[in-house]
């Protein structure tokens, strides 16, 4: 299986089962596009374009990477020999919050439940269970998450402590990671984040008047002024560690790389805009017919990151445009996927276990808690068979070891089947690899 | 070759017999949370 495409003046061809990508002249897209090469009514048109002594060199070109194993690639069955142990676990710090975003998949804060804050000792079982289930795996993470978890910024830092005391007679590593609204930080905060955290995530949505509409304050005001400065500060501070400002785009500004462009300008480097996930009746879900217009506008940002690259004061990285040609993941793991409900949980403040944070609140997805550890093996297996060639879509599909199969919860979502993905975040996922495959060939040798 | 240009230098083929350590990082556990991007994240077993 290949994918022929054109971004902006490039031509670029994938391998999908080799994983290698190919940057081509016209000659070559004109040859590959619908298979030309093989017909002979299309390959008269492309010698009559190009000349006959030039197309043949480049179809021996071709059928250079054919014999050899690199266009055209057979699909390997690989036995996935991952075995898949809890290693991640999104701790649900605050079933509470002080803003209220419209867009919230968390019900402004509660998950659809009481308000609440997670105790220190369900922290602590939480992290004992997450030890003595991740077998050999020496990396474990944790993100902090909420509502909003610096509501609960002392049993953090307790936990923190407990992670750090756990570490060395069980031969772990704990990786924090904190998603924060920002209205709380202040300069303890930041500093105590600056130093504990491995990764920080800023969530802004970039215009203030984009911000203002989505993400609200109790009292109904706009979000922007209370926390762009305390996101400023923390990255001021931040020296070289991982931290993104995060978006949601929705259909109400589906020019978001305006957003990228305005968190630029605000001192942010490392960006990130995501499509929101919602129900599709919510009138900012994200549907088929604003596909173009989306794919036209990463097109857009992949240029003027292109553009921006060589300016220190304007260079930026986009989450959704990082892409690993040679240092990315195995075959294993592009197989399998995101990991939800098999090695990433998500803990709630009662200590309630599902399989990811987009399902919390949806109680028929309780799949154990910290007492018990998982005991419902039944939902368990619906998220262990879900790998992407378990899905008929995914499995004909050029961008499957990129994606990985996509989102279960978009997929529930949308089409109430996890191994039907949500098409219209498909359509997204795949103009963005081909953005970032645009974006490595004009700077490869920069990135 | 003069019309063609490979960007990666192996293959996701190659070498699979010591792949598959698990160790990487879950991918929501990034900066996602909403999409999942697995092509992005980088390999822990080098």
């Amino acid at each position: 299986m290949i994918h022929v495409f054109k971004v902006d003046d490039v031509y670029g061809v994938v391998d999908t089962n080799s994983g290698l990508v190919h940057i081509v002249d016209e000659i070559i897209y004109d040859l590959l596009v619908d298979e030309g090469f093989k017909s002979i009514d299309k390959i008269q048109d492309i010698y009559n374009k190009y000349g006959q002594v030039t197309v043949d060199e480049a179809i021996s070109e071709i059928k250079y990477l054919i014999e050899n194993k690199q266009l055209y690639t057979e699909e390997i069955v690989i036995k996935n020999k991952i075995k898949p142990v809890v290693k991640a676990m999104c701790l649900n710090m605050a079933h509470d919050c002080n803003l209220k975003c419209e867009y919230c998949f968390a019900s402004q804060g509660n998950f659809k439940g009481q308000r609440s804050l997670m105790s220190y000792e369900v922290g602590q079982k939480a992290f004992d269970y997450l030890v003595k289930n991740s077998g050999s795996r020496v990396n474990l993470e944790v993100d902090f998450f909420g509502g909003e978890p610096l509501m609960n910024f002392d049993v953090i830092k307790k936990l923190v402590d407990y992670a750090r005391s756990l570490e060395k007679d069980n031969n772990k590593r704990f990786r924090f990671t904190i998603t924060t609204n920002g209205v709380l930080l202040d300069d303890e905060i930041i500093k105590y984040i600056n130093e504990n955290m491995d990764n920080v995530v800023l969530s802004i949505d970039g215009r203030k008047s984009v911000n203002d509409k989505m993400r609200k304050t109790l009292n109904d005001k706009g979000s922007y002024d209370v926390i762009v400065n305390n996101f400023k500060k923390l990255v001021a501070n931040r020296k070289e560690k991982d931290y993104f400002a995060r978006g949601t785009y929705t259909a109400y500004n589906l020019d978001f790389s305006e957003d990228v462009k305005h968190m630029r300008e605000l001192g942010f480097e490392h960006i990130s805009v995501e499509p929101v996930v919602t129900k599709p009746e919510e009138k900012y879900a994200l549907t088929e017919e604003h596909v173009n217009t989306l794919k036209e506008e990463y097109e857009k940002l992949a240029k003027m990151y292109v553009n921006d690259y060589k300016d220190k004061d304007k260079k930026f990285s986009f989450f959704h445009f990082n892409i690993e040609l040679d240092g990315g993941p195995c075959i294993y793991k592009r197989s399998v996927g995101c990991g939800a409900g098999t090695e990433y949980i998500a803990v709630t403040p009662e200590g309630d276990f599902y399989p990811c944070h987009q399902f919390v609140g949806e109680t028929e997805f309780i799949i154990g808690n910290v007492n018990d550890g998982i005991t419902n093996e039944l939902i368990v297996d619906k998220f262990r068979n879900v790998s992407v060639n378990d899905k008929p879509t995914c499995k004909e599909c050029w961008a499957k070891y990129y994606c990985s199969g996509g989102c279960h919860a978009n997929a529930y979502n949308f089409n109430n089947d996890f191994k039907v993905p949500y098409n219209v975040g498909c359509e997204l996922e795949k103009k963005r690899i081909e953005c970032s495959i645009m974006i490595k060939a004009k700077l490869q040798d920069e990135v | 070759m003069i019309h063609i240009k490979t960007l990666n230098k192996t293959k996701l083929t190659e070498n699979i017999s010591v792949k598959g350590c698990g160790e990487c990082q879950t991918s929501c556990q990034s900066a996602c949370k909403t999409s999942c991007t697995v092509g992005n994240q980088k390999c822990e077993n080098k």
